[in-house]
């Protein structure tokens, strides 16, 4: 084994290990006010990327992705509102295929508007072939944005839920919806924000990633299944042991490629989840207090 | 309420004889051909609905199921074992009858196994799957379950897809005519079509009846009774965990029972049969059909199907079936046959019956 080879496919584990968190994050922000896995949350991450593409042709790439952010998050707001919003007391198994079509009718549309055709936008600093050697390590300036913009949303949200009032106040909710409604809390409001908060991230994190991965009508699936492992491996609900997960998932996975072929490679973090689930459903770092209180 | 069972079932018979005879006289004799398909689809579709409606279990992976079904006796039928044929086990098959010889397109002898070998080998490892997958995850509810099934189904997916041996993105093709009986054999060739048309419907009608019996049993009663309240039932002694595997097990079986027919009568079978979608449009079919309603599940399942295949939903075909899925459930969560309908229908039935007797 390649000592270099190997602090490579660190390298790009620990990339795409950022982008499962941030999704994963978004799982967690709409299951903790509303305690539903959103199954479209892919597809906020595809919607993001694609949007800035398009902008991309008609504005400079910050205004493009600024732009695209909005815009994802408009589109959580006005899915929350049309689809969930009126819903009195809705079985799980009814939200879980509400999703579901969401998340199949914006691929539909995606591939309507968009077509077929992978796009990416521009890498933010430098080209394709620009690499930055850390300790005989080549690694892409991309990959950098991509680690430190998903620190900078993991750090910017932490605050966001500790120091703001819409914060604290979705987190009310979150831990008790009848005592915040009682406090004065809107609750239905809530979860309207907190589709627009993971709606806008997931978008953030779909424009990032763009240059490395490339964005298409259906790479939302792909993503949202990794999203979700790295919530269920973290403990759903607990966004910060969500990035820990990530980060191993994705280490996990590229690493995988010396022992597998490249095309099981999302076997192996499915079989992931899937043995996490049969033994420890509450997560890695699930305290089992907390999993009492829960169904799994 | 036993008779009215097989009343049912008659006016099903009744039902796929005039639609043959139909189109027999109106010379639109090509639709049979979506029709058999149809029913080789619904067979997945009522099973999935046992397990969905009845026992109250989602299952997001029974597109994995159909695919084993398909794939595994596709593979053995197609696959030339001849290099193999002094391997012991190959040759105790072969000796037993199991395996048998035919000339490949080139001429050259190719040794298969025997389709009844074949499906046989395939829904007995489906089963298999299902019962060593389905004991952990039944264990799980809501969300964890309906994760649990779906990445069941990509996994199945994704081997299909890598998998040179399968054909990676092309599948297999070529798989040979599936002889059931002596003159009556499983395949799309045209001057047998009537004839493939009522195979299929037979065995559609043959599960039908084992599944409205299952559920008008104590079996049927126990499910419900887990879909209601799954820890009263418990309470009231019914093996909850048991009846939850049977139940996934029994539609895990449907459903490659149906791979393996729908195989053979295309001659061929791709990766896209395993895809997430499938199985979210065998699902929506399910709920189409208003979840516990087997019969609702059926119509809906051959109707659906037919025009999906006959290609009336054009290019939007993925994007009805998200939107009848959000529309139903946002609306009418009962189904669109409600069953209430029927219901009163029936009781309205059972009111003049019983005033008949009476006088």
């Amino acid at each position: 084994m390649n000592i270099e080879l190997f602090f490579q496919y660190i390298v790009a584990g620990i990339t795409y290990g950022a982008i499962y968190s941030i999704v994963a994050i978004g799982f967690n922000i709409i299951y903790n006010t509303t305690g539903i896995i959103n199954f479209a949350q892919g597809e906020f991450v595809m919607i993001g990327g694609m949007t800035a593409v398009t902008l991309h042709s008609f504005f400079p790439l910050p205004y493009a992705i600024l732009l695209a952010v909005i815009i994802t998050m408009i589109a959580g707001a006005l899915i929350e509102i049309i689809f969930i919003r009126w819903l009195v007391n809705p079985s799980v198994l009814r939200m879980i295929i509400i999703t579901i079509g969401i998340s199949i009718l914006l691929r539909e549309a995606a591939l309507y508007i968009w077509g077929e055709k992978v796009r990416g936008l521009p890498y933010f600093t430098g080209t394709s072939v620009s690499s930055l050697s850390i300790g005989g390590v080549h690694v892409s300036p991309q990959v950098l944005w991509v680690i430190g913009i998903s620190a900078v949303i993991v750090v910017a949200l932490n605050l966001f839920f500790s120091y703001t009032m819409p914060g604290r106040q979705m987190r009310a909710c979150a831990s008790n919806r009848d005592a915040a409604r009682l406090c004065g809390v809107s609750a239905s409001n809530m979860i309207t924000l907190s589709f627009v908060l993971s709606a806008g991230i997931g978008a953030l994190a779909g424009c990032v990633v763009s240059p490395i991965t490339y964005v298409q009508y259906e790479s939302g699936t792909g993503l949202a299944i990794k999203g979700f492992t790295v919530a269920i491996l973290g403990g759903l609900g607990n966004s910060m042991a969500a990035v820990a997960a990530g980060l191993i998932l994705g280490i996990l996975e590229s690493l995988s490629i010396w022992v597998m072929p490249t095309a099981y490679k999302d076997v192996i973090s499915i079989s992931i989840l899937l043995l996490m689930l049969f033994v420890k459903p509450s997560g890695l770092f699930g305290s089992k207090e907390a999993a009492s209180l829960k169904e799994f | 309420m036993g008779h009215q069972r097989y009343l049912q079932i008659l006016g099903l018979i009744s039902a796929v004889i005039a639609v043959q005879l139909f189109t027999y006289y109106t010379d639109t004799g090509h639709h049979l051909t979506q029709l058999t398909m149809s029913a080789y689809y619904s067979l997945v579709i009522i099973g999935l609905c046992l397990l969905i409606g009845y026992a109250g279990q989602i299952s997001l992976g029974h597109a994995g199921f159909f695919a084993i079904g398909g794939y595994i006796s596709a593979f053995l039928t197609t696959h030339n074992f001849l290099p193999y044929k002094d391997n012991y086990f190959i040759s105790f098959l072969s000796k037993s009858g199991l395996l048998a010889s035919r000339e490949d397109l080139y001429g050259g002898q190719i040794l298969i196994f025997h389709p009844w070998a074949a499906c046989i080998a395939a829904v007995l490892f489906a089963v298999i799957v299902a019962y060593l997958i389905g004991g952990p995850v039944l264990k799980l509810k809501g969300h964890y379950l309906a994760m649990a099934t779906l990445g069941f189904g990509i996994i199945v997916y994704k081997i299909v897809l890598g998998t040179e041996k399968f054909g990676a993105a092309d599948g297999i093709s070529d798989v040979p005519s599936f002889v059931l009986l002596p003159g009556v054999e499983i395949t799309g060739k045209l001057p047998v079509r009537i004839m493939n048309y009522y195979v299929a419907w037979v065995i559609v009608i043959i599960c039908m009846i084992i599944l409205l019996n299952l559920i008008n049993s104590r079996i049927g009663r126990a499910l419900r009774s887990i879909h209601g309240a799954e820890d009263a039932s418990n309470a009231m002694g019914v093996n909850t965990a048991k009846y939850k595997l049977n139940t996934f097990v029994l539609s895990a079986a449907f459903a490659s029972v149906a791979g393996v027919f729908l195989t053979h009568y295309n001659g061929g079978i791709g990766p896209s049969e395993a895809s997430v979608m499938k199985s979210v449009r065998y699902v929506a079919i399910v709920a189409v059909g208003g979840m516990a309603n087997l019969w609702g599940a059926l119509i809906m399942g051959v109707l659906l199907n037919f025009l999906s295949l006959r290609g009336y939903f054009g290019t939007y075909d993925d994007a009805v079936f998200g939107g009848i899925l959000i529309l139903i459930m946002l609306f009418a969560p009962e189904g669109l046959l409600r069953i209430d309908l029927f219901r009163s229908l029936k009781g309205m039935f059972l009111k003049i019956s019983d005033s008949k007797e009476k006088t």
